[in-house]
C-alpha cells in the first residue's frame, strides 16, 4: 500500500495552493537538501509533465526551492523562497523539460557546491506524498516519511549482512530495504527505511565497515 | 486492517464501533504511536481547518492572480438576507468550503483533505454541521478520521491525484469522504456511510482536472462548493435508507479506470477543458505576461 497513514489523507498542513505541486514539491526539495546535508551553492531543477506545464501557477518552483532551503510544507517563508535563495547565495536554475516520464509530476534536482554534487529524481504521487525514484543514477524508492539510511558500498558479498548485524545489535527494525547497483562488482547503494531514529554512533559503526564508502541518514 | 470499503464496514460492524474508531486503531497499529498522540495530531489539523474557514469568511482574501477570493463572504452576506433558496445549512457549508479554497489559492495555510485543491469539502461540511448538530470536539476529530478512512481506501485502490486521475480523484474523493463522515456524525450506520460515499462519488465520475492557467483556482474553488452540497445530499439520501446499486468499492474502481483512460490534456496539465477556452487563454496570458501568439 502506497498510503499507510490517515495523515497522508487528512494532511499535510501546508501552504497552498496544491498538495502535489506545492507541498509535494517542497518535500522533494527538502529530501534533496537532507541528502546533500548542507546548503548548496547551486540548485538546478528540471520539471517534467504536469510539473513543467503548471509550475508557475502552483508555486512549484517556489516550493521546491523552499524545500531546498530546508523549509517544511507549512513554513510561510516558502512564499518568498526564490528571493531568500538569492539572499543566501544559492544559485537557482529552472528548466521545463518535454521528455515523457513515467509519472506526470516529476522533478529532477541537482544540488552542488565546490566539494560535492548530488542528482535525484522525485515524483509527487498525490496529497503531498512523494517518492524519490533515482539518486546519482541509482534507481530506488524512498518515501521520505521514515528515517532512512543510504549506504554507498562495494558490490561484494557480506555487505548486507554486515550492515544488518549492526542494526540488529542496536535493535533497529527495518521497514523497507532495497539494494541496487549500476554494474556487477562496482559501486552499490543500500536503502534502508527504519522505524526509529538512528543514533550517530550507529552511523559511525556502519561507516567503519571496510566495504562501506559513505553513509547518509535522513530523518523525518 | 482494511483494504477496501467492504472490509472497513465489516470491521466496524463486527466490533460494533464506528468507522472512525477503526481508522484510529489501524493508525495505532501501523505507526506504533499512542491514541493520544494520534488524536492530538488530528486535533491540530482540525484547528488549521477552523482557522482557514474563519479567515475565508471574514477576511477579503485575494489570490495573487486575482482570479479568486471574496466569494465566501458574498455567500455569508447573502445568507444573512434570509432569501437563500437552497437553505441556510447547505449554503453555510458551501461558503465554508469556498472559504478554505480561497485561502488555499492565496497561498494561505490549510490542511490537505485529501489534497489542497480539494481541501474545502470536508471542513466546509464539518463546520456547517458544527452549528447544526453541536458536536463535541471529540466528535469533530472523529469526523476527520471517518473521512480519512474512506480517503485511505481511495488513495490505495485508485488515486487522489488530479494529475493521475482528474478532478474526480480529488474533489470526487473529498466529496465521498465528507458524505460518509456526515452520515457517521449524524448517527448513521457504517454501511450507510459506505452508501453515502458511493452515491456521492458516482455523481463526480468523469470530472476532469482543467485548471485555468494551471492555477488551483478556476474551477477548483467552485467545484469544492458543489462537492460540499453533493456530499450533504448524498448523506441525506443514505440516511433516508437509499442504497447505491453499485457497491462503493466498485464505484471507486470505476473512478480509477475512468482516470486511466482520461486524456493527459484533462489531467492537470492546463491543456484542455476549461483551461483551453478563449477566456482562459486570455487570462493565462495576462497573468503570466505572455503574448497570446506565443501560446
Amino acid at each position: 500500500m502506497k498510503f499507510k497513514s490517515v495523515f497522508d489523507i487528512i494532511g499535510p498542513v501546508m501552504i497552498g495552493p496544491s498538495s502535489s505541486h506545492t507541498a509535494g514539491a517542497a518535500r522533494i526539495g527538502r529530501v534533496a537538501r537532507d541528502l546533500f546535508g548542507r546548503k548548496p551553492d547551486y540548485a538546478h531543477i528540471s520539471f517534467y509533465g504536469s510539473f513543467a506545464k503548471t509550475y508557475r501557477g502552483h508555486g512549484t518552483d517556489v516550493a521546491i526551492v523552499g524545500g531546498i532551503l530546508d523549509f517544511d510544507t507549512f513554513d510561510t517563508r516558502i512564499v518568498d523562497a526564490l528571493s531568500l535563495a538569492k539572499e543566501q547565495g544559492v544559485e537557482i536554475k529552472i528548466t521545463e523539460e518535454d521528455a515523457l516520464t513515467e509519472h506526470p509530476n516529476t522533478a529532477k534536482i541537482i544540488l552542488g557546491d565546490e566539494n560535492d554534487k548530488i542528482e535525484l529524481v522525485g515524483i509527487s504521487i498525490g496529497g503531498g506524498k512523494i517518492e524519490i525514484v533515482e539518486l546519482n543514477g541509482f534507481e530506488l524508492k524512498l518515501s521520505g516519511n521514515h528515517p532512512a539510511l543510504l549506504i554507498v558500498h562495494n558490490d561484494r558479498y557480506g555487505a548486507i549482512a554486515g550492515v544488518a548485524n549492526i542494526l540488529a545489535k542496536h535493535q533497529i527494525n527495518i521497514g523497507h530495504m532495497r539494494v541496487s547497483r549500476k554494474e556487477k562488482g562496482q559501486e552499490a547503494l543500500m536503502i534502508i527505511e527504519v522505524d526509529q531514529n538512528i543514533d550517530p554512533v550507529l552511523i559511525e559503526e556502519i561507516e567503519s565497515l571496510p566495504i562501506v564508502q559513505q553513509v547518509v541518514k535522513i530523518n523525518e | 486492517m482494511f483494504r477496501n470499503v467492504a472490509e472497513l464496514v465489516e470491521l466496524a460492524e463486527a466490533k460494533e464501533c464506528k468507522i472512525s474508531d477503526i481508522m484510529i486503531e489501524q493508525e495505532m497499529e501501523f505507526t506504533g504511536r499512542t491514541r493520544e498522540e494520534i488524536l492530538s495530531q488530528m486535533d491540530r489539523n482540525l484547528k488549521v481547518m477552523e482557522e482557514a474557514v474563519e479567515r475565508g469568511i471574514t477576511e477579503d482574501v485575494k489570490s495573487h492572480s486575482g482570479l479568486t477570493g471574496g466569494d465566501a463572504i458574498l455567500l455569508q452576506n447573502y445568507l444573512k438576507s434570509g432569501k437563500s433558496l437552497s437553505g441556510e445549512f447547505m449554503l453555510d457549508a458551501v461558503s465554508k468550503a469556498i472559504a478554505t479554497n480561497e485561502v488555499n489559492a492565496a497561498m494561505g495555510t490549510i490542511c490537505a483533505t485529501p489534497t489542497a485543491g480539494s481541501a474545502g469539502v470536508v471542513p466546509g461540511t464539518l463546520f456547517a454541521l458544527k452549528d447544526k448538530l453541536n458536536p463535541t470536539r471529540e466528535q469533530m476529530v472523529a469526523f476527520l478520521f471517518a473521512s480519512g478512512a474512506f480517503g485511505f481506501v481511495v488513495a490505495n485502490n485508485a488515486s487522489i491525484s488530479g494529475a493521475a486521475g482528474g478532478c474526480q480523484a480529488e474533489v470526487g474523493s473529498a466529496t465521498g469522504m465528507a458524505a460518509a463522515a456526515i452520515v457517521e456524525l449524524a448517527g448513521g450506520t457504517p454501511s450507510q456511510s459506505a452508501e453515502a460515499m458511493a452515491i456521492a462519488l458516482k455523481n463526480m465520475l468523469g470530472l476532469v482536472c482543467d485548471p485555468v492557467a494551471g492555477l488551483v483556482e478556476v474551477p477548483c474553488v467552485k467545484r469544492n462548493a458543489m462537492g460540499a452540497s453533493n456530499a450533504i445530499v448524498a448523506a441525506d439520501m443514505a440516511l433516508a435508507g437509499i442504497k447505491s446499486r453499485i457497491p462503493c468499492d466498485e464505484v471507486i474502481d470505476a473512478m480509477y479506470r475512468i482516470g486511466q483512460s482520461m486524456p493527459t490534456a484533462l489531467k492537470e496539465t492546463a491543456q484542455g477543458g476549461l483551461a483551453a477556452t478563449p477566456t482562459a487563454r486570455e487570462l493565462e496570458a495576462k497573468i503570466f505576461g505572455i503574448a497570446l501568439d506565443k501560446k
